[in-house]
């Protein structure tokens, strides 16, 4: 086994560490202490939070990426490992292989047999036009008419399994916050049926498709739970990359004023009147050109997608900085003409500690509000651009790549569902969980709103 | 009044030369027209005199920035930018590279996409304002809340999916409209319906939310409290007081949209096969027609700076108190 780190494995771990680390510097802090447990004390901000929390563990967990060695064949004994072409995630093993049973090509959920029919020999050797068994559901299965009770009963085992785990899982919790003020039992609840949910489908996956294989043959479920790693990761890295060209050139236009102001502001009146999506589609098609010219840069096909990626988070990131920057520019517009600043000038405080420790403490809530915000936006924007032509690499598991290898299914006779729905599903699930985490977020970080709370 | 637009278009042309340059620097550092040469030459016939000679027929075969071998002023303006970029600024934005003229071509498409964009535009404010006006009506109560939350669900669905199920339910399903397709004479509403409903659903959830919030803010004002205290009825209140006073956030908020509705919408468009400007950039985007890129670019940004200056002049015109100098 040898570890694979992509560049955006290493990206999204060092950010998941330094907001870890953030948050652990300003847990002193009493106002952001209190604003926090405004968000956390609806259940719904729990609710919601949690189910980011479980999108957030997925796409860690599949960003732990290793080859396998391969075994020596029959008879020869070499020092040398050989490592697999193919790179794994720890999340693959997890999920037991899901995603290495292939079919030939259609079929259709908890299905036992092919959805096109094929030239197939029968007992006695004539040839026959049926519906092919599936090569990886239902194996064990002694007679198709038994396909309901087995269903059920691995769906209990697995239910037993998956409480049981969220028992371990919640038990610690409760003992340690049995008293808390929080809704905590909200939270709980997700919890056990992420878990649970969790168990079924890993248990249930080894006997059937749950949700049915694509044109390709490949189970749509795993391709679902893949495209989990790509919204979270773009969700997050584009705003990273995003964040300190805008609040340096928006903290730097509103304190400095005079030509600095006009330069940034014509930098960004400029950048945004160019319509977003004919710029970016302009970049990933340059970029899609430079590595066409330089196809030698990457040892591993993994590794050029993931270099397609990084690309798109920094074009993205590159290209949606200018409201962020706007924002942060008016509000240290207004901070710097406030009293603690002018009384910080007259002492003679130079103009970096002036900006580290009265200007930025000031503009965080506005990036926290743009953080959680963008994510929502973000995670729709990458289905749009797969569709056009400009997303993630094909070769990378995604939402968007899901629905444009799908979009005429529908008009099939009969109609394939199937992969649309997952698709849906999973992305619908994410975007809605974190739209409205953001707007609990706001309400309580927001000090127009939270202000007009308090006077209402 | 006059004299502010006059100003307001002068400004505009720093920016548009930013644009271009950004675009053309973004096209020629990478693909440099060598390279274009090479793909438009095919490799069979690439030579050093064949790019040459392609270079000079499509008046590439200049300096890109700067032309250090003339005198004066013409070092800036004997290269490709400066060629490139006065034409832009004439509307005359050259040929494709399939050959075909993209001036003509951007004023045909215009108006399939202006077909499309301003039904949606018109009919999705009038339903969200009114979508918007019955939720604030139970201001307070479960519905509200549920409703917000289901705007929120709204929001939530990828514009894609919009399109995909439109067409599944009333295309396939209900066979009510065909699927896709456009004719510019005879029935054009019957292609048009499909487009306009699902642009119009797909902007509930964000435009009736933020309306709604539009409305409260002018709820909690003092006018409100006086007419509530007079004695007013509740719908009086509504839509003597609040709509007319809400409208004007509203116009200034989208006037900006105005212009680029000639832009057409690429989803829109694409999958119903409108024959627009939105899908004309996707064709280039797909078959790498730098050419209509650049040129899209450029009319883009246009009708975004003549967005913004409409804005400002709404602003006066909704508020007298709004002076422009």
């Amino acid at each position: 086994m040898k570890p694979v780190v992509l560049w955006s494995d290493a990206l999204i771990y060092l950010l998941v560490i330094s907001l870890a680390f953030f948050f652990y510097r300003l847990r002193k802090d009493p106002q952001t202490r209190e604003r926090w447990a405004e968000v956390f004390s609806s259940r719904l901000g729990m609710v919601t939070f949690t189910v980011i929390a479980a999108y957030i563990m997925v796409a860690l967990l599949d960003s732990l990426h290793f080859r396998r060695a391969l075994e020596n064949p029959e008879g020869v004994a070499v020092e040398e490992v050989f490592y697999d072409n193919k790179v794994t995630s720890v999340f693959d093993l997890l999920t037991g292989g899901m995603g290495d049973r292939f079919e030939r090509t259609y079929s259709a959920p908890f299905a036992l047999l092919s959805f096109e029919k094929e030239n197939l020999k029968d007992e006695h050797g004539a040839d026959v036009r049926d519906y092919p068994p599936l090569r990886h559901a239902g194996q064990h299965l002694q007679d198709p008419s038994q396909r309901g009770a087995d269903v059920l009963a691995k769906t209990v085992t697995a239910l037993f399994w998956g409480l049981l785990l969220s028992a371990l899982i919640i038990g610690p919790q409760w003992l340690l916050l049995r008293g808390s003020p929080y809704p905590w039992q909200a939270s709980w609840l997700v919890q056990g049926s992420i878990i649970c949910g969790g168990v079924w489908v890993v248990s249930l996956s080894r006997y059937y498709h749950i949700l049915g294989t694509d044109l390709g043959g490949a189970d749509v479920l795993y391709q679902s739970l893949k495209g989990i790693r790509t919204g979270v990761l773009l969700g997050t890295l584009a705003t990273l990359i995003m964040l300190p060209i805008a609040v340096t050139l928006g903290v730097m236009a509103g304190y400095f004023k005079g030509w600095v102001d006009d330069v940034v502001q014509y930098l960004y009146t400029t950048l945004s009147s160019i319509p977003g999506i004919l710029l970016i589609a302009a970049s990933v098609l340059l970029f899609q050109v430079y590595i066409d010219l330089n196809p030698d840069f990457f040892a591993v096909g993994m590794e050029k997608a993931d270099a397609k990626f990084i690309a798109l988070c920094f074009i993205l990131g590159v290209t949606s900085w200018s409201s962020l920057c706007r924002l942060i520019r008016a509000e240290t517009l207004k901070i710097s003409q406030l009293d603690y600043v002018q009384a910080a000038h007259a002492f003679g405080v130079s103009h970096t500690r002036i900006l580290g420790r009265h200007v930025l403490p000031n503009v965080v809530h506005i990036i926290l509000i743009t953080f959680v915000l963008d994510f929502s936006a973000l995670v729709l924007a990458e289905a749009v651009l797969s569709y056009i032509g400009v997303g993630v690499d094909p070769s990378m598991g995604s939402w968007g790549n899901m629905i444009n290898g799908a979009r005429s299914e529908l008009s099939r006779e009969p109609t394939i569902w199937w992969t649309l729905s997952g698709a849906f599903f999973f992305m619908f699930a994410l975007v809605l969980a974190a739209n409205l985490f953001s707007d609990r977020v706001r309400d309580a970080f927001d000090p127009r709103t939270s202000l007009r709370r308090a006077g209402a | 009044m006059f004299a502010y637009i006059v100003r307001r278009l002068l400004y505009a042309i720093p920016i548009l030369v930013g644009v271009n340059l950004l675009t053309f620097t973004l096209f020629f550092v990478v693909n440099s027209p060598d390279d274009m040469a090479v793909s438009q030459l095919g490799d069979k016939y690439v030579t050093p005199e064949a790019i040459e000679n392609w270079k000079q027929k499509n008046g590439y075969d200049k300096p890109l920035f700067l032309n250090p071998d003339a005198a004066g002023l013409t070092r800036l303006t004997d290269t490709i930018f400066f060629d490139k970029s006065v034409r832009l600024f004439a509307f005359d934005f050259g040929r494709s590279e399939s050959g075909r003229d993209i001036t003509s071509d951007v004023a045909t498409r215009m108006w399939p996409s202006l077909a499309v964009a301003l039904p949606t535009f018109i009919v999705g404010i009038g339903v969200n304002i009114c979508v918007a006006l019955m939720v604030v009506m139970f201001h307070g109560t479960r519905l509200d809340r549920g409703a917000v939350f289901l705007f929120v669900a709204l929001m939530s669905i990828s514009y894609l999916f919009y399109i995909i199920g439109g067409q599944f339910l009333v295309a396939k399903t209900w066979r009510l409209v065909p699927i896709s397709g456009f004719h510019a004479e005879g029935q054009v509403w019957k292609f048009l319906i499909l487009p306009v409903l699902v642009g119009v659903v797909a902007g509930i959830g964000a435009g009736a939310r933020w309306y709604r919030t539009l409305f409260l803010e002018e709820a909690k004002q003092d006018y409100v409290r006086t007419a509530r205290a007079k004695g007013c009825s509740e719908l009086t209140i509504l839509f003597r007081h609040i709509l007319p006073n809400a409208l004007i956030p509203i116009l200034t908020g989208v006037v900006v949209l105005i212009p680029s509705l000639f832009m057409g919408s690429l989803l829109i468009e694409s999958f119903f096969g409108i024959p627009g400007l939105g899908s004309y950039m996707l064709d280039a985007i797909n078959s790498q027609d730098f050419a209509i890129v650049r040129s899209m670019v450029f009319i883009g940004s246009i009708l975004y700076i003549l967005g913004l200056i409409l804005t400002d002049i709404s602003y006066t015109w909704a508020d007298p108190r709004v002076r422009l100098s």
